[in-house]
């Protein structure tokens, strides 16, 4: 388990609390490391201590809760116990409609790669290794889901394929173009779309109108503008268009973006990088903290996109998200890929075990596989 | 260290950086040389020498130590040969503290410059120093107020406006007193009302922290010049407070050179000593500075570790304010012992620059404001000295202090980093 | 930023304007136009009581109101109603111009008008500088940068200005004063753009390295200016007359009236800030630096570059204030030339939401502050600094409209999100 999540929960103890109140707790955890959390909360439980627990993830709240509490936007929808629930039960009490919790998508069509990535090396903000010689290809017509617990490098790997920042050693290529080291704004427009990890920070300006937000990286392109005159009206209409398609929530496209829920944020990203003509769907967190209603459509879209033809590179912390989206899972462990492998042949278990840092050979062995069938390596 | 283009060991790629800066260097200590060879050793002849007086000119109870006769020309030789050598070093080996060196390379061009400037005459270098202690000691007073508040994550820039309030409340209080301690109380007391009120301005009403201090600032500059024009000119009684009288420290003030130079001073002085030590060791091995410190660092976490984070940042806010009240008392009742407006000329700003350069520690902005004070000193001696001595306008010494506070904030002499959360309001979730 | 509930609406078509938006727009204008306004009003108004509570002959009757009650409330009144009634009187005029314009009306000629059209065209004059500083102050917010060097890019601009107006000669004035005002424009740039650069490529925080480039130009000056200094003249510290053909010329011929060109010229680029602001891809990309520097890097920005530009910009709208105060009014530049205008900028930027044409109107009522202030200096004795003590307490209420609304007990609103400048200093 995360060292300091254990440092936190001895620190709790230590102070003989009779209540532990856990916020999202498994974040940045691996489903082992979630499993042992549970196994001592468990014990805490028959020890006599109070445990609220709060999480998104319905596997969870089922698994270790014995009565259940879910809110929405600040109010108690409803109770019930866990032995009388079911994930699909509470989700549909989440969102206030049934929702379909698995995503449903045809088999993959790969074509030509469209990023390449060779040997990254890139540093973190306190100049330490963070990617460690990373090589990975993804295809056109494909979904390569990068698993791995938070903190592990996807965050500076992402940064480094977008532009965001220096990589220090090896290559990125986009379409077989070399953008290492280009400028985000050359990276867009060698076709590639960016879903950041942190919309609030990076992907929105907040006191900005959804139509500006709209354009926030082609802004500068006709129709929008010519030369220094930007057009409002175009940008406008474009706005009205998108807000329909995408289905964002909003009296109006000149609402502040900071003015919509979570969801709506998201969608406002998500209409804005995927109704350009892209190659290449980095997508960072895409569904990180939205209701399920949102994630259903964000998933949607997303293998929409992948039927097209893109390439898409997710990057999940959610482990189901990364199963359920991906043809190939990539591992990413301490800055480096543990394993490449075919997301239909390897359980979730065996993800997980790589996660926590094993090699691909001990997860195989350790681990069951998906209905038992050996999965094959697939580079 | 080599390094192919194939490489992508970060080692490597940190180590060509370094080896590029640590080449940027020698390659300006040997400017520096330069600098001293061809322009202070050609400019000087052969056979004239330099005095430095090492003696008060006071006649103080001191163990009279002789003073330093140099031989001008030699002097820049040496100096430029050694700088020189440095600069060598550093291209070919490259020394492991290459600031400490950049600090030494620095003094010897100062003081190649300050023995070439008397070639021929003397000067009293004692009371250089001297002085620059007591142009320090404003500027410190600052560093430590910015200290105390940044640590806990509020950033202070109404320092200067501070100053300005309180150098004006010690004058009328000490004028209508008699007494300069009262004075310096209703200095404390005022600096700790104006820390008050960025407090209230930045934690209760979470104000950006910049644009509460620019206004403090400002309203400081005109509360001050309104009441200077409305009283204090038509009754020039309550713009006399006199002025601290020196207190050599027994004993201690008879030490050769350091004796008058640290412990012949007024008791504001002293007090900044005391705060210094008291401050340093109050932030690194107390309840309170570890507080801080968290406060400064992590508010959220402090907060769940059941630390007021409130309290703390008032209570640092308007103590800071109270020691840069003490900062504002030195330009009236420690120095000239009347109030002009606009009185503090930007002192406030430069103590700020000392803290960054301090690295937001106690004894850290003391030497800088030191540094600072002695520019200052330096500046106002070789005014002294004369245009045939020094063929430069002194008013381009006057803007030394502030090229240099932009080069430190520029991150030349060492990176600084500043507590996490300094200039971010804390709000409760 | 509150987040509302916008989920459970229906799917809209985007074009709507629903209770929400509304909502939104009409705090978001209440809070722009009553905020400020109350702000005003709050200033003048503790200036008014530090105005009471420093006067002497008012502390006198109230210590003996027992005595006299009536007596003192009537000090009180006379102390505030000379005071301010010199403000306006030496501002406007307006009753004044009120005979002029009878006067004229009863086919006296227009002389008496015109001598009654000077305070208010005087206020206008000295709204010209505000405007410009105005400007440069609310471009750098926009742009996420606060520049404080106000106060030494409108020395440096008037400097320029000056030095092309006396030692370049033999120029018609067509060429001359446009060169004169460039020279403002490039100096004061430079000047705004070093700091802007030091942002950029050293992290090293724009507010104290104005600040510092404000002292440096103030003891340059210092040395420039002094008698025997490479611009002062004989015998003064002041530079040489700017020559006629690059002053730009009063509008009015009336005696005292300094009414010039100038005021349309800070009209016209004010406009210009405005169309640049939000018109054009560049002022899109300021105002992205401003509100989120992370986003405006995602978008593809160069984020350092356009650092640059907006304190160069900044610098030289700044300089524009000197040049144009210069060439227009003083003809010469003396030390403390600058008076305090760079900081009274800040107040006009806040006050004005950064929008030019809130700049436009908040430099104007300072403008006219300043110059009724003047007035009341000579009149009733209350120094000048009253003024600036308005304007710090403008900027607390405008930073904090907390305090506003707590006054006049204001349902709280859609908060317009203020500027963000402390993100601490080294990096």
């Amino acid at each position: 388990m995360g060292v300091r999540q254990r440092v936190e929960i001895i620190k709790v103890l230590y102070r003989d609390a009779s209540i532990l109140i856990l916020d999202e707790p498994t974040a940045v955890l691996t489903p082992q490391e979630a499993d042992e959390l549970f196994h001592i909360l468990e014990s805490l439980r028959q020890q006599g201590v109070s445990i609220i627990f709060i999480s998104h993830k319905l596997r969870e709240v089922l698994e270790l809760a014995d009565r259940v509490t879910v809110i929405r936007r600040g109010r108690v929808v409803g109770e019930t116990k866990t032995a009388d629930a079911s994930q699909a039960q509470l989700a549909e009490m989440m969102v206030g409609r049934q929702v379909s919790l698995s995503v449903t998508k045809g088999e993959a069509t790969p074509g030509e790669p469209v990023l390449q990535i060779r040997d990254l090396q890139v540093l973190d903000d306190r100049l330490q290794v963070a990617v460690d010689g990373v090589s990975l290809d993804v295809r056109a017509g494909e979904v390569l889901g990068v698993a791995g617990v938070q903190g592990n490098g996807q965050t500076e790997l992402v940064a480094a394929i977008t532009g965001l920042r220096e990589v220090k050693g090896g290559k990125v290529l986009i379409n077989g173009k070399d953008v290492t080291n280009a400028s985000p704004r050359a990276i867009t427009e060698a076709g590639s779309a960016h879903v950041p990890e942190d919309r609030q920070e990076d992907g929105l300006v907040l006191s900005f109108s959804i139509a500006d937000n709209l354009v926030l990286n082609t802004y500068y392109l006709p129709p929008y503008a010519h030369g220094l005159s930007m057009h409002d009206e175009v940008i406008r209409k474009r706005a009205v268009e998108l807000v329909k398609e995408f289905d964002i929530r909003t009296p109006s496209a000149m609402v502040p973006v900071g003015n919509l829920s979570g969801g709506n944020q998201q969608k406002v990203i998500v209409a804005r990088e995927f109704s350009r003509p892209i190659r290449l769907l980095i997508a960072n967190q895409p569904t990180r903290g939205l209701d399920v209603g949102s994630i259903e459509f964000i998933h949607k879209r997303l293998i929409e996109k992948r039927d097209d033809g893109v390439a898409v590179f997710l990057v999940s912390a959610e482990l189901d998200e990364i199963m359920g989206l991906s043809d190939r899972i990539a591992v990413m462990f301490k800055g480096k890929i543990t394993a490449v492998v075919d997301a239909q042949k390897v359980s979730k278990e065996q993800v997980g075990l790589m996660m926590a840092g094993s090699t691909l050979e001990e997860a195989l062995t350790q681990a069951p596989g998906p209905q038992e069938s050996a999965p094959e390596i697939i580079t | 260290m080599t390094a192919t283009a194939t490489s992508f060991s970060p080692d490597s790629y940190a180590g060509r950086r370094e080896r590029r800066k640590a080449i940027a260097y020698g390659v300006f200590f040997l400017l520096v040389a330069a600098m001293i060879l061809w322009f202070f050793a050609a400019h000087s002849e052969g056979g004239i020498i330099s005095t430095m007086k090492l003696n008060p000119t006071t006649k103080a109870k001191i163990i009279k130590v002789p003073d330093l006769k140099l031989p001008t020309l030699t002097t820049m030789i040496v100096l430029g040969l050694l700088t020189a050598l440095i600069g060598f070093y550093q291209i070919i080996r490259g020394f492991k503290n290459v600031y400490l060196w950049l600090g030494i390379v620095a003094s010897m061009f100062v003081f190649a410059f300050l023995v070439w400037a008397t070639r021929g005459r003397s000067i009293n270098l004692l009371g250089i120093l001297t002085f620059a202690v007591a142009a320090a000691s404003p500027i410190a007073f600052g560093a430590l107020s910015g200290v105390m508040c940044e640590r806990s994550g509020v950033i202070n820039i109404a320092i200067e406006g501070i100053m300005l309030a309180a150098a004006m409340m010690a004058v009328v209080v000490a004028s209508m007193t008699d007494s300069q301690w009262l004075g310096l109380v209703a200095a404390i007391l005022t600096g700790g009302l104006m820390g008050w009120f960025l407090a209230i301005l930045s934690i209760r009403f979470m104000v950006d922290q910049i644009i509460g201090g620019v206004a403090l600032n400002i309203f400081a500059l005109g509360i001050t010049s309104f009441i200077s024009q409305r009283f204090l000119q038509p009754i020039p009684d309550l713009n006399s407070g006199g002025v601290f009288k020196k207190i050599p420290i027994p004993g201690l003030s008879q030490i050769p050179i350091i004796g008058p130079v640290f412990f012949n001073h007024t008791p504001i002085i002293y007090i900044l000593f005391i705060l210094v030590i008291a401050i340093h060791f109050m932030m690194w091995y107390t309840k309170w500075g570890l507080r801080t410190r968290a406060v400064g660092e992590h508010p959220r976490a402090a907060d769940t570790l059941g630390i007021n984070v409130f309290l703390v940042r008032y209570v640092n806010v308007i103590v800071g304010g109270m020691i840069a009240g003490i900062g504002g008392a030195y330009f009236t009742i420690g120095s000239v012992g009347r109030f002009d407006e606009n009185i503090t000329a930007g002192k406030g700003f430069i103590g700020l620059a000392a803290m960054i350069f301090g690295k937001w520690t106690a004894v850290g902005g003391f030497l800088a404001s030191l540094l600072f004070g002695f520019s200052d000193a330096l500046q106002a001696k070789l005014q002294i000295l004369g245009k045939a001595q020094v063929p430069i306008p002194s008013e381009w010494l006057l803007v030394i202090p502030y090229v240099v506070t932009m080069i430190v904030l520029a991150g030349v002499v060492g990176r600084t980093v500043p507590p996490a959360a300094d200039g971010q309001p804390y709000e409760k979730q | 930023m509150t987040e509302k509930d916008t989920s459970q609406l229906p799917p809209s078509d985007g074009k709507g304007t629903e209770s929400l938006a509304e909502d939104f727009r009409s705090n978001a204008v209440r809070d722009a136009v009553l905020l400020p306004i109350l702000s005003v009003f709050t200033g003048l108004f503790i200036g008014a009581i530090i105005i009471i509570i420093t006067d002497n002959t008012v502390i006198t009757a109230w210590r003996h109101v027992f005595d006299d009650p009536l007596a003192a409330i009537a000090a009180t009144w006379t102390s505030i109603s000379v005071a301010y009634g010199a403000l306006i009187s030496g501002s406007l005029g307006i009753v004044e111009i009120w005979h002029g314009i009878q006067a004229m009306m009863q086919g006296q000629g227009s002389a008496e008008l015109g001598v009654a059209m000077i305070p208010l065209a005087e206020s206008m004059t000295q709204s010209v500088p505000y405007i410009f500083a105005g400007l440069a102050v609310a471009l750098g917010f926009q742009g996420g940068l606060f520049n404080i060097g106000g106060e030494g890019q409108l020395l440096v601009g008037g400097l320029s200005s000056v030095w092309v107006g006396y030692a370049v000669t033999g120029l018609p004035w067509f060429i001359h004063l446009p060169l004169a005002l460039l020279a403002g424009i490039i100096g004061a740039g430079i000047w705004g753009a070093i700091p802007g650069i030091l942002k950029a490529y050293t992290g090293g925080h724009e507010v104290i390295n104005t600040i510092m480039m404000n002292w440096i130009i103030i003891s340059l000056s210092a040395w420039l200016l002094k008698v025997g200094g490479p611009m002062s003249r004989e015998k003064l510290p002041i530079t040489p007359e700017v020559l006629p053909t690059a002053q730009i010329p009063q509008m009015f011929s009336t005696q005292g009236n300094r009414f010039h060109w100038g005021f349309f010229l800070a009209l016209a680029v004010a406009a210009f800030v405005w169309w640049l602001l939000y018109k054009t891809t560049l002022g899109f990309e300021i105002r992205m630096l401003g509100a989120n520097p992370k986003a405006a890097r995602y978008s593809g920005i160069h984020v350092r570059r356009l650092y640059v530009i907006v304190m160069t910009v900044s610098g030289a709208l700044a300089g524009l204030a000197g040049s144009v105060q210069t060439l227009a009014v003083d003809h010469w530049v003396g030390l403390g030339f600058s008076g305090g205008l760079g900081f009274d900028a800040i107040a006009l930027a806040l006050l004005g939401k950064s929008h030019p044409l809130g700049v436009v109107l908040a430099a104007i009522l300072f403008g006219t502050l300043r110059n009724g202030a003047t007035r009341m200096q000579s009149v009733a004795r209350i120094p000048i600094d009253i003024i600036t003590i308005v304007q710090a307490l403008v900027i607390v209420f405008i930073a904090a409209p907390a305090i506003i609304r707590w006054i006049f007990r204001l349902r709280t609103g859609g908060e317009a999100a203020a500027p963000i400048f402390t993100k601490g200093w080294g990096s």
